[in-house]
């Protein structure tokens, strides 16, 4: 089979039929085109959950407002949670990982291949067949059906008696597979990040990203299988009439809730990580300085990963566990702070003495910066056990996991985006749009989403398809603005990305004047990445090339 | 474990800088309350309804013991978690303002600073302190919201979560009643404490009274516990706050708070069995030959249904529909005719009842004061 090299606008591509071009990318094992694949699913579903979150927001722009009914709303904010969690971030971050890994570590391809190939399709048609809900779950609502659990499907809402027709099916099938597809994915990570690594690259010479991806694809073997484990229960206990969670029969509504969060909470930081990493790329690269303190932030996200193995049943603070069980979660809750702590205090501190460009990227990285701050200083607030049987299951809630998963990961994502997109696609981003997607989408962030915070300590608790309460409807608002702002913001985004595609500058190999392997080839990269592979002797091989007076290894 | 207890003490104190004991607090937060009140909002949840209800769920005007140590310990924490943001935040600024890059810069590259491990070791050993204080107040919290034995006055009140309704079991008073529970106010001799066993007859359900306490979930299969001791007379507006299913959000809850006297007449008026009126007898046949016996108790006749709420006494409940509307003629009328346009989804059906037989019903049900 030719190899169809047509992520690059070279005069041959447009010689090739359609057809030829589209078999050449759904046959691909090239890590490269696997990585786009899986960017353009992120911004499908990204498009499809951010207008099920703007028809949330519609029909709570006023208290006893009618535009949707309870059943769609429920649909509405299942769908949109597990969507933005499994189909937008996951293969987002998957995406960046599968393109750059190998180029930051100077190899022709990952470990596997089609293993690749097969976890980016298990993936995609994970989501297809959960949105195939629509059609085909018979169910009692009609023709438009899906599932209305929400997104962490606390039984027995999903037992028979509770989730008649077919809809939870869909939900359990879906998400089942795309787990299956991302435990390929980590696997494949984890093996080439300890094999294929050029000559010189040692663990402790690893660029941070690929440092915090390893550690990603660890959390993900260790946190997806239970997950699945828990999902075949609930097919049994629905089909074939077993009991595992059904407390009439002696099972139990708990279990499912520390299996789920056993996967729940480290998928927190599955999703948190790759985030961090492409910070500790950006920041460096445009205060053009090294990252402050390597070593810490290696060793802090390899805590991070221990730790958050052991959090899991702080989203469980009300279900009354006893007292001691509290504390200890509540323990090792304030503990991940630490090493959160002192990733942010290492990004802030390699800013000091630089000289900072604040290009696109760079922006979406402060961006981070400061909404992750926020994200994880609530998340402290909500680790004081008490304060949580307050505020747990309201809108304070909903804000602070948008902080941590919006402000802080897909805020990262978005700028690491921009950051490698003169790779991607040999063309730079246009710079004035990128400036006013930066704008719309922080200020629209912070109006939809601080918000909340006020709304969820006036008592509002979330995922209620209506209120009464006129107190609360002035909050409701101003999110609902918000959101039609950043809508704005993502409006310029894709235009972006298309009018950039076609008529960006030409990007060059290094546009950035970066350090990591990745520029050090060309853009787009060759089938094969690097002609020669690269003897590495730094954690900046590129700085090292640029310096040859003053080359890192001799810091290091 | 004990010099642990100990430390969490110290701690507490080192804080909050008085003793906590939190039903000996109850007299000291009702001044402190009294100040918050005016955060609270009129009732105006409910269309034509007047203004004496306490107001809507707001957790910061905390009107029982739980609740005022939560918010307590809120503005503690808000307090520490805004100077964080403060000192992180403003560096963050000045640093991004004082470095950004100047266009004509000579080129180059700034000094390369690779770390320093005592800068590293200080803001590891910083944060850890900070939450280690932080982990012993709020485990000396925990412990002080929980560990409280009932006293002999405690008033033990069975709740069971349904799809979406709430039902009141008054064990030592044989009471039965649905989404309003009527509770005794503690005076400063005899404190009147509630506690709660929280159990769910479906699905996972969450009570959760703001001003009150905080949240406790009602589990299938599982007795939770939760205690709260209002110091002040009025209704207490909350509602479920685990999503449960379709109507999770019109799954509401009133607590009010009433003189000891008048809670003793209102368990009497409880105890009674339904009222016998003639004058209804039509009303009451249609009742107990249709479906609704299945679902309804009405003590004293042969309806004992436990799908729905007990109505022996439906009359004197304020509201109907768990919460979302007024008790009176018109909605009583409406609900029975059709309770999916009120409230879609929930589990009463449309009976398809003449116009006459609603009458008649409605009429019967109008006199189970």
């Amino acid at each position: 089979m030719a190899t169809v090299n047509s992520y690059s606008k070279s005069t041959t591509s447009a010689t090739i039929p359609l057809v030829t071009r589209l078999h050449g990318w759904v046959s691909s094992v090239d890590h490269k085109q696997i990585g786009i694949m899986y960017l353009i699913m992120s911004f499908i579903f990204m498009v499809v959950g951010g207008l099920e979150a703007f028809l949330m927001r519609a029909q709570l722009w006023e208290a006893n407002n009618t535009l949707v009914g309870p059943e769609t709303f429920n649909q509405l904010f299942t769908m949109h949670g597990t969507t933005m969690i499994f189909f937008v971030i996951m293969p987002m971050l998957a995406g960046f990982a599968n393109y750059f890994v190998p180029l930051m570590i100077g190899a022709r391809d990952v470990a596997f291949p089609r293993l690749n190939a097969l976890g980016f399709w298990l993936s995609f048609f994970g989501g297809c067949l959960l949105y195939y809900t629509y059609l085909g779950a018979e169910g009692l609502y009609g023709a438009s059906n899906a599932p209305d659990i929400g997104w962490f499907a606390y039984a027995p809402l999903t037992s028979p008696a509770y989730s008649r027709g077919n809809a939870t099916d869909y939900w359990i099938l879906g998400t089942m597979m795309t787990g299956a597809g991302t435990i390929a994915f980590g696997v494949n990570l984890i093996a080439t990040i300890f094999t294929m690594r050029a000559p010189g690259i040692r663990l402790t010479k690893l660029p941070l990203f690929v440092w915090m991806m390893l550690i990603d694809a660890i959390l993900i073997l260790l946190a997806f299988p239970p997950l699945t484990a828990a999902q075949v229960m609930l097919l049994f206990d629905r089909y074939l009439g077993a009991h595992f969670f059904d407390p009439q029969s002696g099972g139990s509504a708990l279990l499912w809730q520390h299996l789920f969060w056993f996967f729940g909470h480290p998928e927190v930081y599955i999703m948190a990580l790759p985030a961090f990493g492409i910070v500790s790329e950006i920041i460096p690269v445009f205060s053009r300085k090294v990252i402050f303190g390597y070593a810490s932030m290696a060793a802090a996200t390899a805590a991070i990963g221990l730790i958050s193995v052991g959090v899991w049943a702080h989203h469980m603070f009300t279900v009354g566990m006893n007292d001691m069980v509290d504390t200890f979660f509540a323990a090792s809750t304030f503990l991940i702070a630490i090493p959160t702590g002192i990733k942010i205090f290492n990004w802030v501190a390699t800013l000091y003495g630089g000289r900072l460009q604040l290009r696109t990227p760079m922006l979406f990285a402060l961006g981070f910066l400061s909404m992750f701050l926020i994200g994880g200083l609530t998340g402290i607030m909500l680790s004081v056990v008490p304060f949580d049987w307050q505020i747990s299951d309201s809108y304070f809630l909903v804000a602070h996991f948008h902080y941590v998963l919006f402000g802080g990961s897909l805020f990262a994502l978005i700028g690491g985006f921009y950051y490698w997109f003169p790779k991607m696609s040999g063309r730079m981003m246009n710079e004035q749009l990128g400036i006013w997607h930066f704008t719309f989408l922080f200020v629209g962030f912070n109006v939809l989403f601080f918000p909340m915070h006020i709304a969820g300590l006036l008592g509002m608790p979330r995922r209620v398809y209506t209120y009464a309460e006129p107190e609360w409807e002035i909050w409701n608002q101003l999110s609902t603005v918000g959101a039609a702002v950043m809508g704005v913001g993502f409006l310029l985004f894709f235009i972006n990305i298309a009018h950039s595609l076609r008529h960006g500058e030409t990007a060059g190999d290094d546009p950035w004047d970066a350090w990591t392997l990745e520029w050090a080839t060309t853009s787009p990269p060759a089938t094969y990445n690097f002609e020669e592979i690269p003897t590495v002797e730094s954690r900046r091989p590129l700085w090292d090339l640029k310096h040859p007076d003053d080359p890192d290894s001799q810091y290091e | 474990m004990l010099s642990g207890v100990c430390l969490c003490a110290l701690a507490g104190e080192f804080v909050f800088a008085e003793p906590s004991g939190t039903s000996s607090e109850a007299a000291s937060a009702v001044a402190h309350t009294e100040a918050n009140a005016t955060l609270a909002v009129p009732g105006t949840r409910l269309p034509g309804q007047d203004g004496s209800q306490e107001g809507w769920a707001i957790t910061l005007s905390p009107l029982s013991p739980p609740a005022q140590t939560i918010s307590d310990l809120f503005y503690l924490i808000l307090g520490i978690m805004v100077c964080i943001f403060l000192v992180v935040g403003t560096t963050m600024a000045v640093l991004i303002f004082r470095f950004r890059a100047g266009r004509n810069e000579p080129g180059g590259e700034p000094p390369q600073i690779y770390g320093s491990k005592p800068i590293e070791l200080a803001w590891t050993v910083g944060p850890a302190i900070i939450v280690f204080v932080l982990f012993l107040v709020t485990a000396r919290s925990i412990f002080d919201i929980r560990a409280t034995t009932p006293p002999k006055e405690a008033i033990h009140v069975r709740v069971v979560g349904h799809q979406w309704w709430w039902e009141f079991q008054y064990l030592d008073h044989n009471v039965t009643t649905a989404n309003e529970l009527h509770v005794p106010l503690s005076t400063d001799g005899t404190p009147r404490p509630v506690y709660l066993d929280l159990e769910s007859a479906d699905v996972i359900h969450s009570f959760w009274v703001p001003q009150l306490a905080g949240k406790t979930d009602l589990f299938p299969g599982r007795v939770n516990h939760m205690w709260f001791q209002p110091n002040r007379a009025g209704w207490f507006i909350g509602q479920c706050a685990e999503y449960c299913g379709t109507q999770h959000a019109h799954m509401w809850l009133r607590v009010k708070s009433e003189s000891e006297d008048e809670f003793q007449k209102w368990v009497a008026q409880q105890q009674k069995p339904a009222v016998l009126n003639s004058a209804v007898s039509a009303g009451r046949d249609l009742f107990l030959s249709n479906a609704c016996a299945n679902c309804h108790t009405i003590r004293g006749t042969h309806a004992k249904g436990i799908f729905g709420p007990d109505l022996t006494h439906l009359m004197s409940r304020e509201t109907i529909a768990s919460g979302i509307r007024l008790n009176n003629k018109e909605n009583l009328t409406q609900w029975v005719q059709d309770p999916q346009a009120i409230k879609d989804g929930c589990r009463m059906p449309d009976m398809q009842l003449t116009e006459d037989s609603t009458q008649k019903i409605v009429a019967y049900l109008l006199t189970l004061h």
